[in-house]
């Protein structure tokens, strides 16, 4: 198979960027895109040229760290994959696809394809944990868990943090992100006693870091690798309601 | 020289107790603030580690390659993590993890860190469970286990397939805890260039800004490296492209000793290579072996749908060669089955590199639903790699490849290397797998250096220096960033007509085939000429594009591509250092009748370390001979 690529390329966050075509030959179906940016890498390099910069690690779709816009969809289609395990196959012989970096406030361009997702870092920081000590653990089956509340909180365990959500939403919100992390602990009796605090403080942050609200588009789901449901934003908007009550009293 | 593991004296069940009590100094909780330490890695042990002595009260500061902890490979681990819990009440016990793990590591790992490993794997689950981790369970609601290779008894706690993703995300939420305490700061894409000694001992690291380019210096009271392995010296592995084995060889050049590094375990479920183009090779998890049979066609070069080929033409060759363990058997054992039927030309798929993981058997059995919440994300990814959906199917090819690496840097008891102040946790180190490591044994061992050793064992060390010695002004400092980059500049200039990529393709080839699943005197040999071929042509005909002081990724490839090539050498060494057949080192010369790896605990009964001894010189080994008290090596038999 041969593609065109029409490559976003940006030299530094505050430089102008613009799109490069390149032609990727002898393309074979169960490449992934990424593996076809490597062959296009390959060929630059040993040109002399300024390869592409582009972010990968684990290619098997759970570091979460591969994120490029396909053809203007995060991920690409088809649904439920990360740009690392997206295949040949599911383009046309001879298309010519666009790849772009996410674009969201929160998340800068650092070179090209490469962007900071720090901030998703530090809206855990700002309470997406369970306050433990590692000596003062009680033995693990002492509380029992309703095998559909485990299952619940493992659908939103899930999010591997790759920023798509945000990238995909119009107002650039991590009401996902946030939303899955808040619920996944929620749902749990262990993440029970912080929960009011803790989604309290992950919306504050949210907003500080320049995220923004969620009109209910659900385009975050739609390009979730992990079809994350956002459900879980309801539950977030419900945690956070029931978090205002017991600041009032 | 004979290295010392100090292990404690007394009973094996007393040694940990006894030398928390006896053998470890305590700090007071007013004077930890004053003490800082320096993690590299932020995976399970790294970030495990972070979390912990963040807690207690010190100063720590973390660094990863990658841009956020979060994305560290332990993120990728499917199966599970293994605890001597007996919820199964199957005759599950601390004494029995411990055994079954020696075993498993063929007798080839020192009995008192393997005992301390089990004895500390209940309390890893109990942690977990209180961080919120969300293990599955059981309609009752209490905890599920799963069976896992090398063990008769059912001890594996899982989150559905992703296990090592729960629980990393667990010991990283538990570190950003404490970064919003102050305590733990955040350093990712850095990587470590240089690891900086002052007086003999660990008190800084020189980390290259890979965002700017920059040299950075870290000054601390000490150093702990959670870096991971060197499956990535065979290029195709189930590791992360980025993973390497950079941070563990530049201690190495410093004087740390690295121990057993002939020792990879080659993972027996991996979806198949197929083709140059590939990038890395995907890990099914062993779990499947739970209800997959592993089979190929009796006859040679049988081409027909495997659906086509009748029950008594298949050969379920782990069945039959191991009837007590069958499909459940270790995994270097799987392997090199796997190896041995496909060398025979029965192998199936394009390449003929590859055997069949059959769940007929288990689709009938159990149906679809039970089968999908056990394995239903790895049905996904079989589906989105190979194009075939496992439902329609009802099978998929497998093969091994490199997955993780048993050897690293030499530790004692304490967990610290032979330089003072220098600690290796989790993979980068060598101490509880001997030389092959069970399945979901990985995730216990990181957690449990991590959560439940380190804390202690450092408080030891920094009991004995005063805090705050060291800054970064100093000319030890300045003299390593001065040789980094003077070596970043070599790389730089060479200016020639190959990649870093094309060049790890040429050595990972050569370590496959000379240095992989069975090696012989011969291969390794050859393997220490070819290495030497490829490492002449990587410092003469090498081409990376840009400059030093920016972003520049060809560069860090470049960076870790010539600390594989030196490592290589010194994997090989070991191999043919070591004329016996052991777990995952099987010389072709050294074995029984009927295949099996043929141990000479008469002669090898050793960890061998190595010792760096100038470029382009053979190292120096030194032994710690491994005394068994506890229980007597026997011949392996999963028959």
């Amino acid at each position: 198979m041969e593609f065109r690529l029409r490559v976003w390329r940006q030299a530094g966050p505050d430089a102008p960027g613009g799109f490069e075509e390149y032609l990727a030959r002898d393309v074979k179906e169960d490449m992934s895109i990424l593996e076809v940016l490597d062959q296009v890498n390959q060929d630059l390099v040993q040109q002399g040229r300024d390869p592409i910069v582009f972010e990968s690690d684990c290619r098997e779709g759970i570091c979460g760290v591969c994120g490029l816009v396909i053809d203007g969809v995060p991920h690409g289609e088809p649904k439920k994959t990360t740009t690392c395990e997206l295949r040949m196959r599911h383009f046309r012989d001879g298309q010519t696809i666009t790849i772009e970096p996410f674009r969201a406030g929160a998340l800068p361009i650092i070179k090209d394809l490469m962007v900071d997702r720090t901030a998703l870092d530090q809206l855990i920081q700002s309470g997406g944990y369970v306050s433990t000590r590692v000596g003062s653990s009680p033995e693990a089956n002492t509380i029992p868990v309703a095998k559909q509340d485990q299952e619940e909180a493992m659908d939103a365990a899930e999010c591997i943090g790759c920023g798509a959500c945000v990238a995909a939403c119009p107002n650039g919100s991590a009401m996902l992100f946030v939303g899955a992390k808040v619920s996944h602990l929620a749902k749990l009796p262990q993440g029970r006693p912080e929960a009011a605090k803790r989604v309290t403080a992950m919306t504050e942050r949210m907003q500080e870091l320049g995220f923004g609200n969620c009109s209910n588009h659900y385009e975050c789901q739609a390009v979730c690798p992990k079809d994350i449901d956002v459900k879980f934003i309801a539950r977030m908007n419900r945690e956070f309601i029931k978090g205002l009550f017991k600041k009032k009293n | 020289m004979e290295l010392d593991g100090r292990v404690p004296s007394g009973p094996i069940q007393d040694k940990w107790d006894k030398h928390r009590m006896d053998g470890l100094k305590l700090i007071n909780p007013a004077n930890k603030r004053k003490y800082k330490a320096i993690v590299v890695g932020t995976g399970l042990a790294g970030a495990s580690a972070a979390a912990s002595l963040g807690e207690l009260g010190y100063n720590v500061e973390a660094f990863c390659y990658q841009e956020s902890p979060r994305r560290a490979h332990s993120i990728g681990a499917q199966g599970g993590i293994n605890a001597a819990k007996n919820y199964q009440n199957d005759g599950d016990s601390i004494y029995r993890l411990f055994y079954d793990t020696i075993k498993g590591g063929d007798f080839r790992a020192r009995e008192a860190n393997v005992y301390r490993l089990a004895q500390l794997s209940t309390a890893i689950i109990d942690l977990c469970v209180a961080q919120g981790i969300p293990f599955t369970r059981e309609y009752g609601g209490l905890l599920a286990n799963r069976s896992f290779g090398g063990a008769q008894v059912s001890r594996t706690f899982y989150c559905r397939g992703q296990t090592g993703q729960q629980l990393l995300l667990g010991a990283y939420q538990s570190m950003m805890a404490q970064v919003q305490t102050g305590r733990v700061t955040i350093r990712g894409r850095r990587e470590m260039v240089d690891l900086v000694l002052v007086d003999g001992e660990a008190k800084g690291v020189i980390m290259r800004n890979l965002r700017t380019g920059e040299l950075e210096s870290y000054a601390a009271d000490a150093v702990i490296l959670a870096s991971g392995g060197y499956s990535t010296v065979f290029n195709l592995s189930t590791n992360a492209v980025g993973s390497n084995v950079g941070a563990a060889m530049r201690a190495y050049r410093k004087g740390a000793y690295f121990a057993n590094p002939c020792y990879t375990q080659i993972h027996p479920t991996c979806i198949p290579f197929s083709g140059r183009h590939q990038s890395k090779l995907t890990l099914m998890s062993e779990s499947l072996r739970n209800d997959g049979r592993v089979w190929v066609p009796r006859k040679k070069g049988d081409t027909r749908h495997p659906s086509q080929i009748p029950e008594q033409e298949r050969d379920y060759y782990l069945e039959r060669k191991y009837p007590s363990f069958g499909n459940l058997s270790p995994r270097d054992i799987s392997s090199r089955a796997a190896k041995e039927v496909c060398d025979e030309g029965r192998g199936v798929g394009e390449t003929g590199y590859a055997v069949y993981l059959d769940f007929e058997d288990a689709f009938n059995r159990l149906g679809s639903e039970i089968m999908d919440e056990r394995y239903g994300n790895l049905f996904e990814i079989y589906h989105q790699i190979t194009g075939e959906d496992v439902h329609q199917e009802m099978r998929m090819r497998i093969y091994p490849a490199p997955h993780y690496t048993m050897g690293g840097l030499w530790v004692d008891y304490n967990l610290q290397s032979n330089i003072p102040g220098l600690f290796v946790l989790g993979e980068a180190n060598f101490s509880d797998h001997g030389a092959n490591r069970l399945g979901a044994s990985a995730l216990m061992q990181g957690l449990a250096d991590g959560y439940f050793i380190i804390p202690y064992t450092i408080g030891n060390y920094f009991a004995r220096t005063n805090p705050g010695q060291v800054d970064t002004d100093r000319d030890e400092f300045a003299q390593c960033r001065d040789e980094v980059a003077r070596r970043n500049k070599e790389l730089l200039a060479i200016q020639g007509n190959k990649t870093a990529h094309e060049l790890r393709i040429e050595l990972g080839d050569v370590m496959w085939d000379h240095v992989g699943m069975s090696r012989s005197r011969e291969s390794l040999r050859k393997a220490l000429q070819e290495i030497g071929r490829v490492r002449e042509e990587f410092w003469n005909n090498l081409q990376v594009p840009g400059s030093d002081d920016s972003l520049n990724q060809e560069l860090e490839q470049a960076w870790r591509l010539a600390e594989s090539l030196d490592f290589a050498e010194v994997m090989a060494h070991d191999a043919l250092n070591r004329e016996e057949s052991c777990g995952c080192h099987f010389r072709v010369e050294y074995q029984t009748e009927d295949g099996e790896a043929l141990r000479d605990d008469q002669n090898y009964a050793y960890v061998s370390a190595w010792e760096h001894s100038g470029v382009g010189r053979e190292p120096t080994m030194h032994k710690e001979p491994l005394e068994f008290e506890e229980v007597s090596p026997s011949t392996r038999s999963y028959k």
